[in-house]
């Protein structure tokens, strides 16, 4: 047997754990889960002191497979490889790094695919919502589980930066660093109006069947797809698109038909298909729920200062200048609130053309300044 | 900018400890860091060079990437105590527009610049040459001043504009010039205030 191919800075061959809890959840919607389970994985070493621990949440689409590969997949790596690794700006050797599968995801946590012990169907719809908050709620008692009081650093981006700044809010003392890239302190309208769009794709899909459609043996694969390909449209730049794509046709001229014509019309179809195949159509509901209630001001009339008040982390703020789903004015926004309170906050802003993507790319300036701000963390 | 530290003394001397202290083009944060162990202020950089943002981030400086041109608008009237701008304020394209809201976000402002009619200066120009020197180390090709202005046209422009000046110092090459401070002196360092 051969061994497989590793880069030299990658985690290398990992597996998930999961954690279960069976103390009840009370979520900020209403619901109510009386047990639940968190898949997880973890890179690194917890130090003997137990404060080398980084918290990575994931975004929408993302999950606890942050780094490394699975054994048999070695093709395969985890969404935020180029970040986490020996030597990389996430230093496994340096920090205990863990990536979980937020709670009503669909990657192995508890979610609308897992029983529901009243009726020992999947829960579909009926899964309640969860918030940001609880789902840091969720990671704190992942947190207490692992035997570590406090994290060195949290780090999200898009979604997960708000998970990064929620856990300043929730767990002031927990938290001593928090990196928040590519984030915002809530969704404008427009933003709420393209995850309208996505959920209406999928609402509407008859294989749908009001989210009890595993019951049906289907997926609303037409609906999935129409909303991953929205997202895709809203996650490139104008000029990223137009640099990948043009205008360039598949078949060098026009053929006067609804197949794919123009290349971006099969990348969307194609992005569309593969995440139809793999992401639950509730999770994806449930998710895109989660960004537009986001709002730690509303609870203060409108009033970030006065939101961010408890934040007691050194945060580091990033956002890419080509980035227009989550633009740089919103980070902007968290940066001088966080300022206006006193605390440590750093702002990058990196010139990158990948738009929203860019926090996943390994842009040098941007590696550079996580480099550095992660070299400062002690621990 | 390294070895100017005498510049970084007399700002010092006009910090409280515990002031909360913005510096506008901070470079690698040294000012700051300077502030932080001798005055323990709560310090803020603005920066919007890559490079030197990093450099921040690795003096554990809070910077924030902005272009000082679009103005401080994140930030609260009277927030800082003092907000600084040292050996930039030349580089500026909208200097009236930098100073009104360098005092509104402050209570002081706090800024030097090269005096450009310093005597070696002026006889540069007399030669017909650019001045280049320790003040204006850069070519007339590539440099990233834009305002070349004196100690009295300063003085002309705090006037027009309402800005008091509560304290001024000037400087030839790190020694201090009390007499004729705009032929001989080649870096003034200036306290200001709203009238």
């Amino acid at each position: 047997m051969t061994e497989p191919q590793i880069e030299p800075q990658s985690v290398g061959v990992v597996a998930p754990a999961t954690a279960r809890f069976g103390e009840a959840l009370h979520l900020r919607g209403g619901g109510r889960l009386d047990s639940y389970e968190l898949v997880y994985e973890t890179y690194g070493e917890l130090n003997a002191a137990r404060s080398n621990a980084v918290l990575v949440c994931h975004a929408l689409s993302g999950s606890h497979h942050v780094a490394g590969r699975y054994a048999g997949e070695e093709a395969d790596s985890g969404w935020w490889d180029n970040l986490v690794g020996p030597g990389k700006p996430l230093d496994t050797r340096k920090f205990f790094v863990i990536g979980v599968n937020n709670l009503g995801g669909c990657n192995g946590s508890t979610g609308p695919c897992s029983p529901n012990p009243a009726t020992g169907r999947p829960w579909g719809a009926d899964f309640p919502f969860v918030t940001v908050e609880d789902w840091v709620d969720t990671q704190a008692r992942l947190a207490d589980e692992l035997g570590i009081d406090s994290f060195a650093a949290v780090i999200g981006g898009s979604l997960g930066g708000m998970q990064a700044l929620s856990w300043t809010l929730q767990y002031p003392r927990r938290v001593r660093h928090a990196a928040v890239i590519a984030s915002s302190p809530k969704l404008s309208a427009q933003n709420i109006a393209f995850n309208e769009v996505a959920r209406q794709a999928i609402l509407t899909d008859p294989d749908f069947h009001g989210g009890h459609f595993y019951e049906y043996g289907v997926v609303p694969e037409r609906g999935l797809r129409l909303a991953r390909m929205v997202g895709h449209i809203t996650y490139l730049s104008d000029d990223a698109m137009g640099e990948k794509f043009g205008r360039s046709l598949c078949h060098g001229k026009a053929v006067y038909s609804y197949g794919t014509e123009f290349e971006i019309e099969s990348y969307l179809r194609y992005q569309g298909d593969k995440f139809a195949r793999q992401f639950d159509a509730n999770t994806y509901l449930l998710t895109t729920k989660a960004l537009d209630y986001y709002d730690p001001a509303f609870a203060h009339d409108g009033d970030l200062i006065a939101a961010l008040a408890a934040a007691q982390a050194r945060f580091l703020v990033v956002a890419f200048t080509t980035d227009w789903r989550f633009a740089p004015a919103r980070s902007r926004e968290i940066v001088y609130a966080l300022a206006h309170n006193g605390c440590d906050v750093s702002y990058a802003e990196i010139d990158c053309a990948a738009g929203h993507d860019s926090f996943l790319l390994d842009d040098p300036q941007y590696h550079a300044v996580l480099s550095a701000w992660f070299d400062r963390i002690e621990v | 900018m390294a070895g100017y530290r005498y510049d970084y003394d007399v700002i010092t001397q006009w910090i409280a400890p515990g002031e909360k202290v913005l510096d506008l083009g901070c470079g690698d944060g040294g000012l700051l860091r300077h502030l932080i162990d001798m005055r323990q202020v709560r310090g803020y950089g603005v920066e919007n060079d890559p490079e030197k943002i990093i450099a921040c981030v690795k003096n554990g400086i809070s910077v924030i990437q902005a272009d000082m041109n679009h103005g401080l608008t994140g930030f609260d009237d009277g927030f800082f105590d003092h907000v600084i701008m040292s050996l930039s304020l030349q580089a500026m394209h909208n200097t009236q527009g930098i100073l009104a809201e360098m005092l509104r976000v402050g209570r002081e402002a706090v800024v030097s610049f090269p005096n450009f009619a310093y005597w070696r200066h002026r006889q540069s120009i007399l030669n017909g040459r650019m001045p280049v020197s320790e003040s204006l180390p850069y070519q007339w090709f590539d440099t990233p001043n834009v305002r070349f202005f004196t100690i009295d046209d300063f003085k002309a422009l705090c006037g027009k504009c309402g800005i008091a000046i509560r304290k001024r110092l000037a400087f030839d090459e790190g020694r201090l010039i009390v007499d004729e401070p705009n032929f001989l002196a080649s870096v003034a360092v200036y306290r200001l205030g709203r009238d």
